[in-house]
């Protein structure tokens, strides 16, 4: 009976292992369950039954242990409280259809395709297992600017304009080479494009000149939460006024690299509002635990737990009646879409030579109607998910409201994005379910379209 | 210029006065001639001389079947044209958000008009501005396979002879003539189809009989034979001679062209059936909220939500292709992707719609049920599905026509 309770709390239904709790156990489900036990104690290691290579850095960082927050850079308060920051202009509007990007935008975007080729893909694959983005990547990433793209000249950055659009089509490029990469290479950006948007002075003076250096600060954008149907209008995290001190509890979940950050942007519930909290790294009652989840490993999700941490109520970003968390949520969706049509053209493009090369029945499948078509498919959802993305996006950037299209592109993104990466697994049969081939990568990162809030943003 | 996606501020009022004329003229007598199949809506030789008089004023920019050619210029030196392609589309997808079938009554708006439009020389487009012109391609042997048709055009002095049976031409018995596909010798294929106008009342072409359809039925769609039919020369469409390096290019240009039009068409229709069923699921106490995920939201605004994303996807791939078009880049693959997408949404939209719904949708005392009939259409003529995604592989792939059959 020792072994039956000692059994009880991992194996319960609607606990753990993703069992629900309609789920009862009968007599032979003991037994497997006990066998299961002895399989993973580490008897075996120890008499060397089981293979080194189970062995790999990777189960350390899956092992869930919850440490402190990194201590971090201390942040010089500077500027001017209260005080209204600087904002970027608006491109102008000549009022008509067209898709061609700027020239800047052009030139940003070929960049990025060449770093998404060059140094992104070749690094996917590994980045994946160990549940990291290599430094030489992250560095890569920083030198050409990337966590600048949303913060204004004026700030320190690299855009005149609100680069909406820009930061749209680098997204897509980026994820082209790897989604996971792209998202541990974004994170920076996010919390630094965030405070360049709607931080007052002292927000933008403190904060800002750690991502315009040399040593770009790690930060992250934490609005997701762990539960089902989880809505990201309605964070469970609690923030509440105490003196000229705002106190925070709860948990945030999907946090891109949240063990190394220095510098969270925190949802939270306030006086009835979901606002945003600048929370330091290194703040009493903040503790942060690996994450791994189905995909988007490289960028090293975490979850961020935040226990009655205490920050001034001056870290309060942007207005305190929520428009400013819905804003936020909404750019950071569309983020997320650009990220989409990336992975989705990685996939069209992997497909379309394999199909053309790969032969069945004494000629390439491509031949097959029953392929071409699920190309096709591919195609041509694929351009319609950019179209949205790109519609959504430049009305965003026009400073129109653009909540309709957003939320569309984020339905339709979700929807044809996981049909694509489907289709990617499909069409390489049983190759295509092997790590051999990038394509169950994609599978398992397009799942995260309609599930991740923040964590990148444009 | 930034990149946009909105529709062009200066095609705005055409489209918004295409919306005021579908509402106004065409919805108050959509479900009559649904009912009256075969008769004439007479209302409609009203609007097409007010839609004349637009296009002559330039106000329209050229709007309507027609306006598919293409033609130079940029808008206000910006480098980029939005022109009338982008017009035909705006201004057609509204006209079928009134009704679909009596878009495709409009006089002088049929698709021998695109099609005289996008192929006939100067002196063509000259001579048959005015016509009504349909288009007769399909035949009873041969529908997809166009290549394949057998109606044959014999070179006899200065003029053709034309032999063969055609279906399915839209206003067929309306219009004032019909461009027909007709082969100048079976054994060279492709590269020996050409197009003729031959107007209405030329001896030997006879319209048999009109079809009985699932929807569409304002429009009339005949069945029509060519019994030693004489046409002078210079009604062929293009250049005469059959150059089998070009192949198919010259008749199929049409399609890059009306293809657009089309997917105008489904969008149109889809639309139409989106904004009663939102308005009726607003009143059954269901809104749409664009920030909230679908998953929880009622299945009903969830259902909403998919559509209208689709629906947006498929309208935005319509100017896509238009745009193109406007701009003089090689469009082929985005109008089949365009009408591809966007007959499908609408075939899903209307009939989803009337699902959620219910017999209030299902009832021909709404328009729901009929909105689910004339979708239908969309995803076969000038193309089916299969044909678009047959299409768009082979360029994706870069697969001829003899490796992707």
């Amino acid at each position: 009976m020792l072994l039956l309770r000692n059994l009880r709390p991992g194996g319960r239904p609607g606990g753990k292992y993703g069992i629900a709790r309609g789920e009862s156990r009968d007599p032979i489900g003991y037994a497997v369950a006990a066998l299961n036990r002895l399989a993973r104690s580490d008897l075996l290691d120890r008499v060397g039954l089981r293979k080194q290579a189970e062995q790999t850095v990777f189960t350390v960082t899956r092992g869930g242990f919850r440490t402190a927050t990194t201590a971090g850079r201390a942040f010089a308060r500077a500027g001017r409280r209260g005080e209204a920051g600087r904002r970027a202009s608006r491109p102008p509007s000549r009022g008509a259809f067209d898709l061609t990007p700027t020239e800047d935008e052009q030139m940003l975007v070929d960049v990025v395709t060449e770093l998404a080729a060059e140094v992104v893909r070749p690094a996917a694959a590994d980045a994946d297992v160990a549940c990291a983005t290599p430094d030489e990547v992250l560095t890569a990433a920083n030198e050409i600017g990337l966590p600048l793209l949303g913060v204004p000249e004026a700030l320190g950055g690299i855009s005149e304009e609100r680069a909406v659009m820009a930061g749209t089509l680098v997204a897509e490029a980026l994820a082209k080479g790897d989604l996971g990469i792209a998202v541990a290479t974004l994170a920076p950006g996010a919390v630094a494009t965030a405070i360049a948007t709607w931080g007052t002075d002292e927000q933008q003076q403190t904060y800002l000149p750690a991502f315009t250096g040399a040593d770009v600060a790690a930060a992250a954008l934490a609005l997701t939460e762990p539960r089902p149907l989880f809505d990201a209008l309605d964070p469970a995290t609690e923030a509440r006024r105490e003196g000229d001190d705002l106190v925070l509890d709860g948990v945030k979940s999907m946090v891109p690299r949240g063990a190394d950050a220095e510098l969270f942007v925190v949802g939270a519930r306030l006086d009835g509002h979901p606002v945003l909290v600048i929370v330091e790294s290194g703040a009493d009652g903040l503790s942060v635990e690996a994450d791994p989840s189905m995909g988007v490993r490289a960028a090293s999700l975490t979850t961020l737990t935040l226990d009655g941490v205490r920050v001034p109520a001056a870290n309060l970003l942007g207005s305190d009646d929520g428009t400013t968390y819905a804003g936020c949520v909404r750019l950071s969706r569309l983020a997320w879409c650009a990220l989409s049509v990336g992975v989705g053209q990685a996939v069209l493009d992997y497909v379309t030579p394999y199909v053309k090369e790969r032969e069945a029945f004494g000629e390439p499948i491509a031949h097959r109607q029953s392929v071409a078509f699920m190309v096709a498919n591919i195609a041509i959802e694929l351009q319609g998910m950019r179209l949205l993305t790109w519609k959504a996006a430049a009305r965003a950037a026009a400073g129109k409201d653009a909540a309709r299209e957003i939320g569309l592109a984020r339905k339709l993104c979700s929807d044809k994005g996981m049909q694509i990466g489907l289709d990617g697994v499909q069409l390489l049969g049983g190759h295509g379910f092997v790590k051999e081939h990038p394509v169950e990568r994609w599978y398992r990162d397009l799942r995260a379209i309609s599930i991740m809030e923040g964590g990148v943003l444009v | 210029m930034p990149i946009s996606l909105d529709d062009p501020k200066k095609l705005r009022q055409l489209r918004d006065q295409a919306h005021q004329v579908a509402m106004n003229m065409l919805r108050p007598i959509s479900r009559t001639y649904d009912r009256a199949e075969h008769e004439y809506p007479k209302e409609l030789d009203l609007l097409a001389a007010m839609i004349d008089g637009i296009s002559e004023s330039g106000a329209s920019s050229g709007a309507g079947a027609s306006g598919v050619k293409r033609e130079d210029a940029d808008d206000e030196g910006s480098g980029v044209k939005n022109g009338t392609n982008l017009a035909s589309v705006l201004g057609i997808a509204e006209m079928c958000w009134g009704d679909v079938g009596l878009l495709l009554s409009l006089p002088r708006q049929g698709l021998g008009n695109s099609a005289i439009a996008s192929v006939g020389d100067a002196d063509q487009q000259a001579r048959f501005g005015d016509v009504w012109a349909s288009m007769a391609i399909t035949e009873p042997d041969t529908g997809s396979d166009s290549a394949g048709i057998r109606t044959t055009a014999v070179l006899d002095g200065d003029e053709y002879v034309l032999n063969g049976e055609k279906i399915f031409v839209t206003s067929g018995d309306r219009s004032d003539a019909v461009v027909v596909w007709a082969t100048l010798d079976k054994d060279l294929g492709r590269a020996a189809i050409k197009s003729f106008v031959v107007p209405k009342g030329t001896p030997g072409m006879t319209v048999e009989r009109l079809e009985h359809k699932l929807g569409i039925r304002a429009s009339d769609t005949a069945t029509i034979r060519f019994d030693d039919c004489r046409v002078p020369v210079a009604n062929l469409l293009g250049s005469p001679d059959i150059d089998t390096s070009q192949g198919f290019a010259g008749a199929m240009a049409t399609f890059d062209n009306t293809r657009p039009l089309v997917a105008a068409m489904a969008v149109g229709c889809a639309q139409a059936a989106l904004d009663l069923t939102r308005d009726l699921l607003d009143r059954a106490g269901v809104t749409v909220d664009y920030d909230r995920p679908a998953v929880v939201q009622s299945a009903a605004a969830a259902k909403f939500l998919q559509m209208e994303a689709d629906w947006e996807a498929a309208r935005l791939l319509m100017l896509q292709a238009a745009w193109m078009a406007d701009n003089r880049k090689a469009n082929a693959m985005e109008a089949s992707m365009a009408k591809a997408k966007a007959g499908r949404m609408a075939s899903d939209v209307t009939l989803s719609c009337v699902e959620l719904c219910g017999s209030v949708g299902y009832s021909e005392g709404e328009l729901l049920e009929k909105w689910a009939r004339d979708s239908k259409i969309l995803d076969i003529f000038e193309g089916t599905q299969q044909i678009q995604q047959l299409i768009v592989a082979r360029r994706v792939l870069g697969l001829s026509s003899a490796e992707l059959k």
